[in-house]
């Protein structure tokens, strides 16, 4: 592939269409008798004039220039990029999920609500909470959300507590949430295990502590083993825990937030629950709160009558309001059903166990090539540095792109930001021996090639439809839209 | 049990385990102390096999009254367009949905490429400078954008009318209260916004008005006008819209507005019980380091070949942390193609078809409306796809609207819900799927449930 991928734009030619629509049945009336022309457009929007086969090949053309799960091992850490289930799918297009209207009367979804209340209770019971909102689109609006009912549980007890606490390994979105939600954030530096300094949290607890957010196990695939003292630490000090479930897919029915000490824990459906990241989203971010925190929920949540129906219930005089139009991402809801469904209770813990095996087995088997920044037992993910390739003149980048001319995505890299030259692999639980087997290979292939001949490294890669791309430029004179029209 | 997405065999797991140096699978758990150790089985749903999962899933899905079944005449933000077949086949391409975001642009193109396309698209119905790459929807959006304004103008103050979504409402209302902003609420004339006092409330404090247009009844906002009045403060226009409108009302940026946001559902997206949509986000060139998301940007790779990367990331989450312009991380990118195949099907002259057929319907059912002995328009303002019947003083739209469901529609939308002043006036909202059959044999049922 020599040439640019055409712009669906550059390959209009006047008068191509690619619908069909009905002739218009009802008497037609001028545009103008019915809307003033200071309303109307002076000069219809430039889009292209394609017809259907230039629709579909350009688009299955894009599709080849990308790399899903589907595609292959895929093991980036953090994003628990496990196998999208195709019954999924399926069944979130039924016409009875797909093609049903939020404000249809609630005696004609009790379908759609009688799940949404089954899927509260299990991710209530998943997570040892007492209630759960379905609202959240995303793990980082579920952190938001989280933290508004922190902030009204203090206020309602006229506290002024305006510092919410993160460790220097939490993702860049617990600091961004605290913000958006008007705390102050404080970052505490994690020890040398790569645990939560309990001497540093200590000496920042206060009465001023709003919150501690934390993902346990943290971003460096290390459980919290001192997460009782931790939670003691901070509710002594009037403040509440947050759980970052970003990597839950690690504890499924070996132990929950609840049982840890946490007060409101957000769970991501695109990471543990197997929907798809469709490239970016949607996703959905369910958040369960402890008894403490109910009367702040926002409004409204799925509730059942004594006659076994169900109803949305608004009735929340103390909610912090609403944080999503409608009542969450529904289609995503629907397909995480259908996984725990698929699973049960016994298969999701097998998921975590299958999940924690494997991570714990490629750190074993990479050990000797690649400095692994916390040996010992690790949960589903685990980080190594290349910083000793940096000899060479290499970089964890450049690992990163060579994987790609071998069919593989790359693990996460530079994240989290205490681990120099970072790389942070999460294989999950749907990935085969041989598959980890043949990464691994690949991985010691590659660490042989950076000593050996690390120009190899550097220009790489070498098989895809593009090479390096200049991200400097991208940013400095940004190139956001094609200018069509 | 064996279970089919899972691989590891029991021989698996021993050699793994030996590798590992260890005996159990009870030792990978070592760090976590007994004392939070789950026990027992969580008392969640059972699994179930292939069959029997397909057959409950069908069965909860027909307890639900859908567009297939039922003819349906409700809007108020979701809407049932006809979704051209292609865009299916599309985003079940597995190469798209099954993709984490394209941080590793050479083997991204495909989607890259896509939210550029997108981006050109919103860009070019806005007529704004700058679109990102999504958001969660329409109704988040219109937060963002507030957030957006304040921080732009330093000002604490947000005015929003009352013509605005109720839902989009409510949510700047709680992300006003984690912000510290004001909002102020305009009123409602002849369904839209009150102009006068609209002028009477903005101030040099104002960061921006926020309007709908089309707005929650349906109604065309005079864009021109409000924003003349908030420039004059040196404040921000916020526009929120239904993007198909864009097919043949007048671009929102070329009428003023800074911010131009909305929910891109009526563009193929499946209404699902009102999510995922996908809500889009465009401004000037001059707020383009502040919006909120992802953005993709055109480049060239080391040969010279155009290519895509994510962009101007110094505004996200993952760079700056708490000092981000927002703590937005994903977007709806599949949802965004959605959108883009919906216009790539349309095209320059369907998305105006599809527009008009959406007028001329609407009208025809509102003329109807107006023949009608014991019903009324409830507004005179010029209007889109949707509008507002005021109901006789007795009538009970909640009755109206069950006796309506069992006669197979889904009815408007009861205004009483969010406006107290509109008990008995209801929604609705007529597209290009309804027909004159449709049409006429809804206002025959709606005169008879009276």
């Amino acid at each position: 592939m020599s040439q640019n991928q055409a712009l669906i734009f550059e390959l209009s030619q006047p008068g191509r269409v690619a619908y069909a629509l009905p002739e218009c049945d009802v008497p037609e009336v001028n545009l103008s008798e019915m809307i003033p022309s200071s309303f109307l457009r002076t000069e219809p929007a430039a889009l292209p004039e394609v017809y259907e086969v230039d629709v579909i090949r350009h688009y299955t053309a894009l599709s080849r220039r990308n790399f899903g799960i589907d595609n292959g091992f895929y093991p980036l850490g953090s994003c628990t990029m496990k196998y999208n289930p195709k019954i999924n799918e399926d069944v979130a297009r039924f016409a009875g999920f797909a093609k049903i209207h939020p404000y249809q009367p609630e005696a004609s979804i009790q379908g759609a609500l009688g799940l949404m209340y089954t899927l509260q209770q299990d991710i209530a019971a998943l997570t040892g909470m007492d209630q759960v909102t379905l609202q959240p689109a995303a793990g980082a609006h579920g952190e938001w959300t989280g933290l508004m009912m922190i902030r009204a549980y203090h206020e309602s007890r006229g506290e002024v507590r305006t510092k919410v606490i993160v460790p220097d390994t939490s993702h860049g979105t617990n600091p961004a949430s605290a913000t958006v939600a008007g705390f102050e954030t404080i970052t505490i530096p994690s020890n040398d295990r790569g645990h939560v300094d309990l001497e540093a949290l200590r000496s920042v607890v206060g009465q001023d502590t709003a919150a501690l957010m934390l993902t346990n196990p943290n971003t460096l695939g290390l459980f919290e083993e001192q997460i009782v003292e931790i939670a003691r630490i901070v509710h002594e000090a009037g403040g509440l825990l947050y759980y970052d479930g970003a990597n839950s897919n690690a504890i499924m029915g070996i132990t929950r937030p609840g049982d840890m000490g946490f007060d409101v824990v957000h769970l991501n459906l695109h990471k543990t629950m197997s929907t798809p990241h469709g490239g970016g989203g949607p996703g959905a971010g369910p958040v369960g709160v402890k008894a403490i925190l109910t009367p702040f929920l926002p409004k409204p949540i799925v509730a059942k009558r004594e006659d076994g129906s169900y109803y949305l219930d608004d009735n929340i005089p103390q909610s912090i309001g609403r944080v999503k139009a409608y009542y969450g991402n529904f289609g995503i809801l629907v397909r995480a059903y259908t996984y725990i469904r698929t699973y049960g209770p016994e298969g999701l813990r097998q998921v975590s166990e299958y999940a924690v095996l494997n991570a714990n087995y490629m750190m074993h088997r990479l050990a000797p090539y690649y400095e692994i920044s916390y040996p010992g037992v690790c949960k589903h993910e685990f980080v190594m540095s290349g910083k000793s390739f940096k000899q060479y003149g290499i970089r964890t980048l450049d690992i990163a792109k060579r994987l790609l001319d071998f069919g593989y995505h790359p693990p996460t890299i530079y994240f989290p930001l205490n681990v120099e030259e970072c790389i942070m692999i999460e294989p999950t639980e749907t990935e085969s021996k041989e598959t980890l087997d043949a990464f691994i290979d690949t991985m010691i292939l590659i660490a042989e090639e950076a000593a050996t001949n690390p120009e190899l490294l550097l220009n790489a890669p070498y098989d895809t439809v593009v090479r390096r791309l200049d991200e400097t430029q991208a940013a400095r004179k940004p190139v956001l839209n094609c200018s069509c029209g | 049990m064996k279970h089919r997405y899972l691989p590891m065999t029991p021989q698996d797991q021993a050699d793994m385990l030996q590798v590992i140096g260890m005996d159990s699978m009870e030792q990978l758990f070592q760090d976590i102390p007994t004392e939070i150790r789950y026990q027992g089985t969580l008392p969640i749903s059972e699994a179930l096999d292939e069959i029997s999962l397909l057959r409950h899933m069908k069965q909860l899905s027909d307890q639900n009254a859908d567009f297939d079944r039922y003819t349906s005449f409700l809007g108020a933000g979701i809407y049932d367009h006809h979704v051209p077949v292609v865009i299916n086949h599309v985003i079940s391409r597995s190469e798209f949905y099954t993709a984490y975001t394209p941080y590793q642009p050479e083997i991204s193109q495909g989607e890259l490429q896509a939210i550029f396309e997108f981006q050109s698209y919103i860009c070019e119905l806005t007529g704004m400078a700058v679109a990102n790459a999504s958001m969660y929807d329409g109704a988040t959006a219109l937060a963002e954008a507030g957030s957006l304004a304040a921080s732009a103008t330093r000002r604490k103050q947000l005015i929003v009318s009352r013509a605005v979504h109720p839902e989009a409402r409510q949510i700047l209302q709680t992300s006003a209260r984690g912000l510290n902003l004001d909002i102020i609420e305009i009123d409602v004339q002849n369904g839209v916004t009150d102009l006068e006092h609209l002028e009477s409330m903005i101030s040099p404090d104002t960061a921006a008005v926020l309007i709908q247009s089309p707005n929650f009844f349906g109604c065309i906002e005079d864009i021109r006008t409000i924003g003349d009045m908030i420039h004059a403060h040196k404040g921000l226009l916020v526009v929120s819209s239904n993007p198909l409108s864009l097919g043949v009302l007048e671009s929102p940026g070329k009428l003023g507005a800074d911010v131009v946001i909305g929910d891109a559902q009526p563009f193929g997206i499946a209404a699902s019980l009102g999510g995922p949509t996908c809500g889009y986000f465009a401004v000037t060139e001059a707020l383009m380091r502040k919006m909120p998301g992802r953005i993709v940007g055109q480049t060239l790779d080391r040969d010279g070949k155009r290519g895509f990367v994510l962009t101007l990331q110094a505004r996200e989450q993952h760079i700056r942390r708490e000092k981000a312009t927002s703590n937005i991380c994903s977007n709806q990118a599949l949802l965004a193609l959605c959108a883009s195949v919906y216009l790539s099907t349309m095209g320059k002259q369907g998305i105006q078809d599809v527009a008009r057929l959406n007028i001329q319907k609407a009208h025809y059912a509102a003329n109807a409306i107006r023949h009608s002995e014991r019903l009324a328009i409830a507004n005179t303002s010029p209007f889109f796809n949707e509008f507002v019947i005021k109901l006789p003083e007795e009538a009970k739209v909640t009755q109206i609207n069950e006796q309506l469901l069992a006669a197979g529609y889904l009815s408007g939308y009861d205004l009483g819900l969010a406006y107290p002043e509109l008990q008995g006036h209801l929604l609705v909202a007529v597209t290009e799927r309804r027909t004159k059959d449709e049409i006429d044999q809804f206002v025959t049922r709606l005169e008879a449930c009276l």
